[in-house]
């Protein structure tokens, strides 16, 4: 997990690692991150330097970001979440760019998304069409491109687009699936307690597909 | 040292949620019907040390670019000297 000044949700993400999936994590401060060191890196959601300029637009210029770009093309998984997916666009890892939602408000609710092409380490453990449950918690979550994507994973809003975002995008993934940016918080539905009724832990499709891939390769 | 102004607006394809609220609830709803439309956006003044107003304004525009001050998948920006449309 890397940590920005203004991430907030780190330990949510090491919680469900360590206790739901098993598998050994730790939040680094971004000045401290040395990319050749770990199997995977989180970028997890929050308010990085405040959303001043635009969200996740200063952190996608820090040097540690650099590290990340050179991670992903040694094959190390990329995952961000809520502002890390901003990061993630905001450094070009990632198509498009996200923008304040078109209610002009904060929207933090439980939504279904859909998954299309499920591909790569995160989403290794789903399939074509698979239907999942997550909480949105986003003020600029409108996911704007210039033309449908057709190869990549995506995972889309089901039923309802609470955002307007374009083509219903909800997350996106690199061609391998190697890079994914997510604006649902799978950490905040992979355990039962957290879960409202009328819906499931969606978010542990992401955890198992990363234990699970970095154990048997993906 | 020279001024320089930096605005960043939505490209007009991409919606402007505070300048539709502001227009609607705001300027219509309080009878100002002459406004046709209003988007709002980002405003930045930058002080540079420059030798002259051209190359301040290059300056500007270089680092807007490069550091990615806008998002040119989503922005339409304006760079320009402080007060005035050129620097002639």
């Amino acid at each position: 997990m890397i940590k920005f000044p203004g991430t907030n949700a780190d330990l949510d993400v090491v919680w469900v690692l360590r206790n739901v999936v098993s598998l050994d994590a730790s939040v680094v401060w971004f000045k401290e991150f040395k990319g050749k060191s770990y199997d995977a890196i989180v970028l997890p959601g929050g308010f990085s330097y405040g959303d001043w300029l635009r969200a996740g637009a200063i952190a996608a210029r820090s040097k540690v970001i650099d590290e990340v770009i050179d991670a992903s093309s040694n094959g190390v998984p990329i995952l961000g979440i809520c502002n890390g997916f901003q990061i993630l666009t905001e450094a070009g890892l990632l198509p498009g760019a996200l923008i304040t939602n078109d209610s002009g408000k904060f929207l933090c609710k439980w939504v279904k998304v859909r998954v299309k092409r499920p591909r790569g380490p995160w989403l290794k453990l789903a399939y074509d069409d698979m239907t999942v449950d997550m909480p949105i918690a986003h003020g600029e979550g409108r996911y704007y491109i210039d033309s449908e994507v057709e190869h990549s994973p995506v995972i889309k809003y089901y039923g309802h687009n609470p955002n307007g975002s374009l083509f219903d995008i909800a997350g996106i993934a690199s061609n391998d699936g190697l890079v994914m940016g997510l604006m649902p918080h799978p950490e905040r539905a992979a355990e039962p307690e957290l879960v409202p009724t009328g819906y499931t832990a969606g978010g542990l499709v992401v955890w198992r597909s990363l234990a699970t891939s970095l154990k048997e390769g993906w | 040292m020279y001024v320089v102004e930096v605005i960043i607006t939505n490209k007009g394809h991409v919606r402007d949620p505070e300048g539709e609220t502001i227009y609607r609830d705001l300027i219509i709803k309080r009878g100002y019907t002459n406004v046709a439309g209003i988007r709002s956006g980002k405003y930045l003044k930058f002080h540079v040390q420059s030798d002259s107003c051209k190359a301040a304004v290059e300056y500007v525009k270089e680092l807007c670019y490069k550091l990615r001050i806008y998002n040119p998948i989503v922005h339409d920006v304006e760079v320009r000297a402080s007060g005035q449309s050129s620097c002639d």
